[in-house]
Order: C-alpha cells, then sequence, then structure tokens
C-alpha cells in the first residue's frame, strides 16, 4: 500500500498545450534524463544529512551506548571520517558513494555493499516472479471486468480486489502461513513457515531450485495478490476511460467483433497508463519486499533493512536506502521515457 | 452604523455574504444527495462511524485497567470464553479490550498524518500551480523528488532517528506522504487559475493572498477532502505496518503493535487465532471504510469518474 499512494500520480506531467508543439524524442528524453540526475542528487544529500545531521550528535547515535571511553568514541569519530568538517564529508561520501564503498556493517563485520549483491537475488527472484504474475493477471481480470461492467463476476471481483488493497500484505501473509503451513485442526500444513531453502546439504542443483521455488510459493502467492489488487483497479479504470470513446463506436459501426473491437481498440490505449504504473512500482523492488521477506524470513534486501534496524545497523540501513531510492528513480525514469515513447502527446 | 446614503438590506433579499453561504449549504445538499446514492460509499461511512464510536466511548466499553500488564487477570494466549470473549494475549490481557483501546491509537494516528500530509500537500500544491515563474518549478521539483522517496525505507531511518513516540510516527507517515496531495492540487489550481472569474479578480487588482485564499483554496477544498479520505486509508495502514516493524510508539497498544506483539510470540505456529486475526480484521475494516467513502467522494465531485 505504502508504494500504491506514490504509484498513483506518476510524476509525468500530462499537459497537453494548444498549440501542440511536441519535442523531438531526444530532447524529451534528454529533459527526462537532467531531471532524474536531479532527483539522484537529491536523494545523496538526504541520504548524507538524515544520518549526520538530524539526530545531533552521530557518534552518540550510530554507537549507541557502545562507547564508554572518550578514547573510544574518539577512535570511532576517526574511523567514519566524523572529525571531519561537514563538507568535507559530503564529498568523502559522495566519492565513496561513487566507488561502491558504502562502508562496513556493524553487525556482519563485512562490507556493506558485498552484504547487499548477496542479498539482492532472493529480493530480485521474489519481487520479479510476483510482478510478473500480478501483472499479466491483474491486466487480464481488469480488461475483463471493465467489459462486463456491473456484472456479478465485475462487482464480485472489484470488491475482492479493494478489500485486498485494504489489506497490509504482510498480514496476509500471516494468516496464509497459518493455514497453509501450520495448519488448521485435522488439516496438517504443506508449505514451510519461512527461509529460502531446507539447507539440506548434497543437494544437486535441479533439487535446490525445486527446493527453493517450493519455500517461495507462499511469499509469492502473498506478494501476487497484494500487486494483482492494484493492477487489476487501474486496468479496470483505464479500460472503463476509453468505454465511452467515439472510436469504439466507429470499430462497432464497422461491424468489427466484439473481441476484436476490445482487443485490438480499447486495450491498447488502455495500457498505457496501466504500463507506467508498473514501470513505476518496479522501483519499489525494496519496498515492496520488507515485510514479506520479515514475515517469511527470506534473505533478501528487505529483512537485511529489518535486521538492521534491530542492532540499529546505520550503514546498512543507509546502503538499503540508498539503493531503494536509486531503484525508484531509475524506475521513474524509464516509465516517462516509455510514456513518451508511446504517447508522443506528453512530449509537449 | 450604516451611512444614511446606503439602502439597508431589504426584506427577501440577502446579501452577498449570506448569499455565498446559501449557495455553499445548496452545494453541499446536492454533494450530500450525490454521495447518498452510492452504496459502497455509504457502507463505507457506516463502518467508520462505527469505528470511531467505539474508539470514542473506548472507556465506557472497557476499563483502562485492561490495558495493563501487571493487572491482567487472564492465563497466556488463553482461548475465546465467556470472560474472554476474544482470547487473552501472551500477558493474559482481553484482546477485546485492547482491541477497543486501540482503535484509539490506530484512528488518531491516522487523522494526525492526515493532516500534517494535507497541510504540507495542499500548501505546496497550491504555491506551485499558482506561481509560474522560478518558486514554482522549485516547488514542482521539490515534490517530484519527495515522490520518489520510497516510503518504508526512510520511514524506517526517520523512526529509528528521531525515536518512537506517536507523535513521530505520524510525523514520519505525514512527511512520505504529501507529494501525491500536492500534484493533485497543483493540477487543479493550474486548471482554475485559468478560468474567467480569477481573471476578473485580477483585473480588479485582487492581491496574490486575495485570489488563492478567496478564490483557489475553496475551489480545491472539496478536491482536498476527497483525498484525504484516501490518505486516512494509507496512514492508518502504514502506521500498522510501521508498529509491525517494531517502530510503534512502546508504551501505547495500537492494531498494529497487537499484531507485532502476536508476531514475536508466534501465535500463527500456536494456532492463537484470536490475537493475530481480530487486529488485522479491524484494520482491513477500517482502511476498506475510508476506501470506499474516498473513492464515492471522488465520483461525486468529478462527473468523469461516475460509473467505476
Amino acid at each position: 500500500m505504502s508504494m500504491v499512494v506514490a504509484g498513483e500520480a506518476p510524476a509525468t506531467e500530462v499537459t497537453p498545450r494548444s498549440g501542440g508543439r511536441g519535442k523531438s524524442y531526444p530532447r524529451y528524453v534528454g529533459g527526462k534524463v537532467l531531471g532524474s540526475l536531479g532527483s539522484l542528487a537529491f536523494m545523496l544529500v538526504v541520504n548524507f544529512f538524515l544520518f549526520r545531521v538530524l539526530p545531533g550528535d552521530p557518534a552518540r547515535t550510530l554507537g549507541r551506548g557502545r562507547f564508554t571511553t572518550p578514547e573510544q568514541l574518539a577512535e570511532f569519530n576517526r574511523t567514519h571520517g566524523l572529525d571531519q568538517p561537514l563538507v568535507e564529508q559530503f564529498f568523502t561520501f559522495l566519492r565513496n558513494t561513487f566507488t561502491g564503498d558504502l562502508g562496513v556493517s556493524i553487525k556482519y563485520n563485512v562490507p556493506v555493499s558485498e552484504l547487499m549483491l548477496d542479498r539482492m537475488w532472493p529480493t530480485l527472484l521474489l519481487v520479479g516472479t510476483s510482478t510478473i504474475l500480478s501483472t499479466v493477471i491483474g491486466i487480464w481480470m481488469g480488461i475483463h471486468q471493465a467489459w462486463k461492467r456491473d456484472s456479478f463476476l465485475d462487482r464480485s471481483t472489484t470488491g475482492t480486489a479493494l478489500t485486498l488493497y485494504s489489506m497490509p500484505e504482510w498480514w496476509l501473509g500471516l494468516v496464509l502461513i497459518a493455514v497453509f503451513s501450520v495448519g488448521i485442526g485435522p488439516i496438517p500444513g504443506i508449505f514451510p513457515t519461512g527461509g529460502l531453502d531446507s539447507g539440506a546439504v548434497g543437494q544437486s542443483a535441479i533439487e535446490h531450485g525445486l527446493d527453493v521455488a517450493w519455500h517461495l510459493v507462499l511469499p509469492v502467492f502473498t506478494l501476487t495478490l497484494a500487486y494483482l489488487a492494484e493492477y487489476s483497479l487501474i486496468m479496470r479504470a483505464s479500460v472503463l476511460d476509453e468505454l465511452g470513446e467515439d472510436y469504439l463506436t466507429t470499430a462497432r459501426a464497422k461491424g468489427l467483433r466484439d473481441i476484436q473491437v476490445r482487443n485490438n481498440h480499447a486495450v491498447r490505449n488502455a495500457m498505457l497508463p496501466a504500463t507506467t504504473v508498473i514501470a513505476l512500482n518496479l522501483g519499489f523492488v525494496v519496498s515492496g519486499a520488507i515485510t514479506i521477506e520479515t514475515v517469511f524470513s527470506i534473505p533478501g534486501l528487505g529483512l537485511l533493512s529489518t535486521e538492521a534496524l534491530q542492532t540499529p545497523d546505520y550503514w546498512v540501513l543507509q546502503g538499503t536506502f540508498l539503493f531503494a531510492s536509486g531503484a525508484v528513480i531509475f524506475a521513474n525514469l524509464a516509465a516517462n521515457l516509455l510514456y513518451g515513447l508511446l504517447d508522443p502527446r506528453v512530449r509537449s | 452604523m450604516t451611512a444614511p446614503t446606503e439602502t439597508p438590506v431589504e426584506a427577501g433579499r440577502l446579501s452577498t455574504r449570506q448569499l455565498s453561504w446559501q449557495r455553499r449549504r445548496q452545494a453541499l445538499a446536492r454533494g450530500w444527495a450525490e454521495f447518498r446514492r452510492h452504496r459502497s460509499g455509504m457502507v463505507g461511512l457506516g463502518i467508520m462511524v462505527a469505528f470511531v464510536l467505539v474508539a470514542l466511548c473506548a472507556p465506557l466499553l472497557a476499563s483502562a485497567d485492561g490495558l495493563s500488564v501487571t493487572k491482567a487477570t487472564g492465563g497466556v494466549l488463553e482461548s475465546p470464553s465467556g470472560k474472554f470473549w476474544l482470547g487473552t494475549d501472551e500477558s493474559g490481557r482481553s484482546v477485546l479490550t485492547l482491541l477497543i483501546w486501540g482503535s484509539r491509537i490506530s484512528l488518531l494516528v491516522g487523522l494526525l498524518a492526515t493532516v500534517i500530509s494535507m497541510v504540507i500537500g495542499t500548501l505546496i500544491g497550491l504555491l506551485s500551480g499558482y506561481f509560474t515563474g522560478w518558486a514554482g518549478s522549485i516547488l514542482y521539483r521539490f515534490t517530484e523528488w519527495f515522490l520518489v522517496i520510497p516510503f518504508l525505507p526512510l520511514a524506517i531511518i526517520l523512526a529509528t532517528v528521531l525515536g518512537r513516540s506517536l507523535f513521530n510516527i505520524a510525523l514520519v507517515i505525514g512527511i512520505t506522504t504529501w507529494p501525491s496531495t500536492a500534484l493533485l492540487i497543483r493540477s487543479q489550481t493550474l486548471s482554475i487559475k485559468e478560468r474567467p472569474y480569477l481573471e476578473r479578480a485580477r483585473v480588479l487588482g485582487a492581491g496574490r493572498a486575495h485570489q488563492i485564499g478567496r478564490h483557489i483554496l475553496p475551489n480545491v477544498m472539496p478536491m482536498v477532502f476527497a483525498n484525504t479520505t484516501l490518505t486516512v486509508a494509507a496512514a492508518i495502514l502504514s502506521e500498522t505496518t510501521l508498529s509491525f516493524l517494531g517502530l510503534g510508539d512502546p508504551t501505547r497498544v495500537s492494531w498494529g503493535t497487537m499484531l507485532d506483539s502476536a508476531y514475536s510470540v508466534g501465535a500463527m505456529t500456536t494456532g492463537s487465532w484470536w490475537f493475530f486475526l481480530p487486529p488485522g480484521l479491524c484494520v482491513v475494516a477500517v482502511v476498506l471504510a475510508f476506501t470506499l467513502i474516498g473513492r464515492a467522494l471522488e465520483e461525486v465531485l468529478d462527473p468523469r469518474l461516475r460509473g467505476r
């Protein structure tokens, strides 16, 4: 739901001006890339100041209760460069970030970038699979709901989608664990309660793959349901927007079959907003996975950041935040470029 | 004192102020009539009113003593019985009591966050739409930047840095949700600004503050209102998620903190459904209610959306 809020208002400016002096596509791309670079710069500044300025004394916050002597404190300040002037610290931060040096995890004592690279694959696997599934099913559902609007099917599925949309996705995960992993009463649970694999030794690659797939069934199902609700609602709304259009009447008057009117005319236009929202949402990979990974204990980036919360492992938090916001900026740019390509009107 | 040359207001004729109030009342009545036709919106309103009543009457429904761990009378994770209708939690407190009192915190944080989000969003949206020059574009860029900050990671960091309290949670939700409101208000402002009556006001010498305060703001208010109910839904969901991740106010019970403790004691694996099911269902009901109201309001205000 958190990502929904932002996802609903893509940062694309759709104000078709009269006169219609559309820019060429390369110029449009250039403008958008510049805008993204601006966002990236802002992100870096936020990232830097969040950890160094807000809490007052960073050393005290960073090492909450871990320093007993002034020497230890001074040592900490030196290793983290906190004894330098703020401006200098900022440039060091920039240089380190661009060279992939995100600091060392307090808890694991390994470089944050290495840690994150390790933890990225489970997240991509989980979110990627769920996104593909929910996109395909959600778009299909949205089209059918809108085309048979107010039918029993439309009413019941839209109601279900709205309910799912109002549900914390991790709570749905908890309920599914209780039902399918633990089992109710005499019915035994069939799926594992969490983790990415059973950790058995001597598995072949295929066995391991199947093991991982088996463990991912419930989390993927949960996340798919959560995304599905949003995508089907968006697709339904976009198709409904097209329903009253004249070109559909024309298509019907030409004698096209209903299914042709739907697939070749209405859906083609309705795909535009849906494409943008899905592209935008891809950026919220990490945010989407945080709660689900926590509930199902999948060792991905999301679980990494909630674990870092307990320590608190500031450099890991900073690293995951940087990755998360970078992904959103990138996805935003991709969505804008895609929209500009698909719909020349927005380039003006 | 009325100057003698001025004719007093005749009976039956109204002053401009009275007239505008009358018109506003009529518009409100029309809107209400339109809203009443939405069955889902009315259902949402009913659910919302019920929950608000429960939250307001919490002291009458359950004694506040039930929240104290030391005064707990039940056993650990007792299943529902005549004495404890919804069983007990891991410290022997009645889940029903926690649920009733938790509704207060969940709704309060939701409303507080919404107010913060609405004030920032409306202000920045209005100004960035009204001012065309560099000031407007800076505000617009600013909105865009905030829009791409991923909510949960930022909220986690802010909650860690600011500390865990009720107001901080609301603040975190507020400052991460305002950009979508700002964009909506901005686009409304842009369209209202071009209308003839504003041109007329400008020609008559109305200042910027007058134009924004007396003409644009009243016209975007209905949209703000519809957006508010949707934001409350999002804010309550966010509060639940943040509390579940252990970032909630540790001294107060909300539905989110209940789910957090249910998760930590493993209520799912021990089959203590009465501990993790009711808070979640309450969240779903309240969020759904606000979403339904918001959608119905949007349709009332924007005829293009009708039939969705």
